[in-house]
């Protein structure tokens, strides 16, 4: 099989990961080891991760890391930022981490206009527990916890994390990028450098929201995923700059 | 030099004093007035005291905070207590240091000070202060102790800590040297191959793994059985000879203290124990305590929490019997009728 993308990224440890084929993590986590190395903020960062399919990076990335709680990650962020205030301090968490058990934290944090950046990686599932429904799930989406689709009668509507955290005065910027194609994963790559500039400049929280593939947890064949992620997903969660320049 | 200080202002001078440059905390009382008194104090002392949204919040920040290497604490009180539970045991099992203090509502919160309410194999020693004087050193002794063992800990206080003026100094004693924090998080080993990672998985990295949750699990185990050697503190008055030896932790130690002297002046053979460190339980000690004695008297404002450590102790050589119950006034933030001198003195005699 063709390599397609030969090198590690600038401050990955090892290409060994434990994800599906088809998931669209690694390739987050490379534009976000990207985006810190291009700033030239490597000797000074340090990631607050949640718990997800992609806490591993704490492993594979050659970055100080603390592995935290589930859903706590600003609140944890916001105890290292404060006390390292010259830092580039970032979180990392899933929809079921920051949409589902962790929307208070994200959101407070947003409001005190913590100088961090936030990355929530959307793919709408419970991913690392086996497919089940978060709060971002898509109305119609199966899950193991939602058979029949995701009905509003009773399960409600998703969470749109980045609309709300635009809504807070205290969010610098906020964007939502995607990771289902080549165009997307440029765009969104753009859209974490200006969320590290705007923290590290002080002017408040910001977040990026990253749509990303989970053909597994979505029960698709591993081809389908971008397919889904464009069809089903980004009409609900519109791509772009929601706040900011 | 001493002064004349409230309870919650000592407790955060003495705080400060210590280098605590990081404070997170939600109102409840009695513990609120030691969150104003933070609140008026850290900016200038060069430190952050934050308005966490939640309990659950205050925990986290002060996690952070800690494993970046400052010096950090917390508090709340009873069912504040319990939300930070999650945070205060994965603190344990990372090893992130700081100071919870639980400035209670009474001494309903022995169980969750002492046994935890989180997940995993940790304790967390607690230091029980009888007063303002005592909280004052707690908290000093409690920073150095936390950076020593890599651990959250807990001061149990009440609202008698927090609301009574005493005449005290906040200046740290030397407690001896620590261990450098070279484990803390700065962000500046990123691309030098050995960049810092805590998790209470311990995996470490690609390129240097950790030992991972069984060997570090069993190693953060042994490291709380060592501080169940080294960290035991207690105070007795006349137990040499007592026949009765009446038990009791925090502000109700002074209570029964003065019961012992009045009943000891009538010739009646009486001593106190009381536990300054909660956990660990100095059980040897007690148990010593109690080589003459026929019967031991737990006076616990409960239903009955640390008389389960006083039964360890003594082992069923001589009866425990629990003098103390639930007594909580209208308001629910203050203790009842029986925190007082003759309440006690009238169940000691009866059952001596």
């Amino acid at each position: 099989m063709k390599q397609v993308a030969g090198a590690l990224a600038p401050l990955q440890l090892s290409g060994e990961h434990h994800l599906c084929p088809g998931c669209g993590h690694p390739v987050a986590w490379r534009i976000l080891l990207e985006a810190i190395a291009e700033l030239g903020l490597e000797r000074k960062a340090i990631g607050v991760v949640g718990h997800g399919c992609y806490t591993n990076i704490v492993s594979l990335a050659d970055v100080d890391f603390l592995q935290c709680l589930h859903g706590r990650a600003p609140a944890v962020a916001t105890g290292v930022k404060r006390v390292r205030p010259d830092v580039a301090v970032f979180t990392l968490q899933g929809d079921g981490d920051m949409a589902s058990e962790g929307l208070a934290e994200v959101l407070h944090a947003a409001a005190r206009g913590e100088r961090i950046t936030a990355v929530m990686l959307n793919n709408g599932v419970f991913g690392d527990t086996g497919g089940q429904m978060t709060a971002a799930s898509v109305v119609g989406q199966r899950t193991k916890t939602s058979l029949d689709g995701r009905q509003p009668a009773d399960h409600g509507y998703p969470v749109p994390v980045a609309e709300l955290v635009a809504s807070l005065p205290g969010a610098a910027f906020v964007a939502r990028g995607a990771v289902g194609d080549a165009g997307s994963v440029a765009r969104t790559k753009r859209y974490l450098k200006r969320a590290f500039e705007a923290a590290v400049a002080g002017e408040g929280f910001t977040l990026v929201e990253v749509l990303t593939m989970c053909p597994t947890g979505w029960f698709l064949p591993t081809a389908e995923g971008p397919g889904y992620l464009s069809e089903r997903f980004e009409p609900v969660y519109p791509v772009g700059v929601l706040t900011g320049r | 030099m001493a002064e004349l200080l409230q309870g919650s202002d000592a407790v955060a001078r003495a705080a400060i004093a210590a280098g605590c440059r990081f404070f997170a905390g939600y109102p409840m009382l009695p513990f609120t007035d030691l969150l104003e008194a933070m609140a008026r104090l850290m900016p200038g002392a060069g430190g952050v005291c934050m308005n966490a949204e939640s309990e659950i919040e205050a925990v986290n920040m002060t996690l952070g905070a800690g494993a970046a290497g400052a010096r950090a604490a917390t508090g709340s009180c009873g069912q504040g207590i319990a939300l930070m539970q999650e945070a205060i045991a994965e603190a344990a099992l990372n090893e992130v240091p700081f100071v919870v203090f639980n400035m209670a509502r009474g001494q309903q919160d022995y169980f969750q000070c002492t046994r935890g309410g989180g997940w995993g194999d940790y304790r967390t020693i607690c230091l029980a202060p009888k007063d303002v004087a005592e909280a004052v050193e707690h908290t000093q002794l409690l920073f150095h102790l936390a950076d020593l063992y890599r651990a959250p800990v807990i001061l149990y206080g009440d609202y008698l800590i927090s609301h009574t003026y005493m005449s005290v100094s906040v200046s740290p004693p030397d407690f001896g040297p620590l261990p450098p924090k070279d484990w803390a998080l700065d962000g500046s080993r990123g691309g030098t191959g050995r960049s810092r990672q805590i998790w209470t998985w311990a995996m470490g990295k690609a390129n240097y793994p950790g030992p991972g949750p069984d060997r570090h699990w069993q190693r953060v185990a042994s490291k709380f059985e060592d501080a169940a050697r080294a960290e035991q503190r207690w105070e007795e008055v006349g137990c040499e000879d007592a026949e009765t030896v009446v038990v009791s932790f925090g502000t109700a130690g002074p209570f029964v203290e003065q019961v012992v002297g009045e009943l000891r002046a009538e010739g009646i053979r009486v001593g106190a124990f009381r536990p300054v460190s909660l956990w660990p339980f100095p059980e040897a000690a007690l148990a010593a305590a109690c080589r003459s004695a026929s019967r031991v008297l737990v006076f616990e404002v409960n239903a009955g929490q640390m008389v389960d450590d006083v039964r360890l102790a003594v082992g069923g050589r001589i009866p425990v019997v629990p003098i103390g119950r639930v007594s909580i006034d209208f308001s629910g933030m203050r203790q009842g009728e029986i925190l007082s001198v003759p309440w006690i003195r009238d169940r000691v005699r009866q059952a001596a």
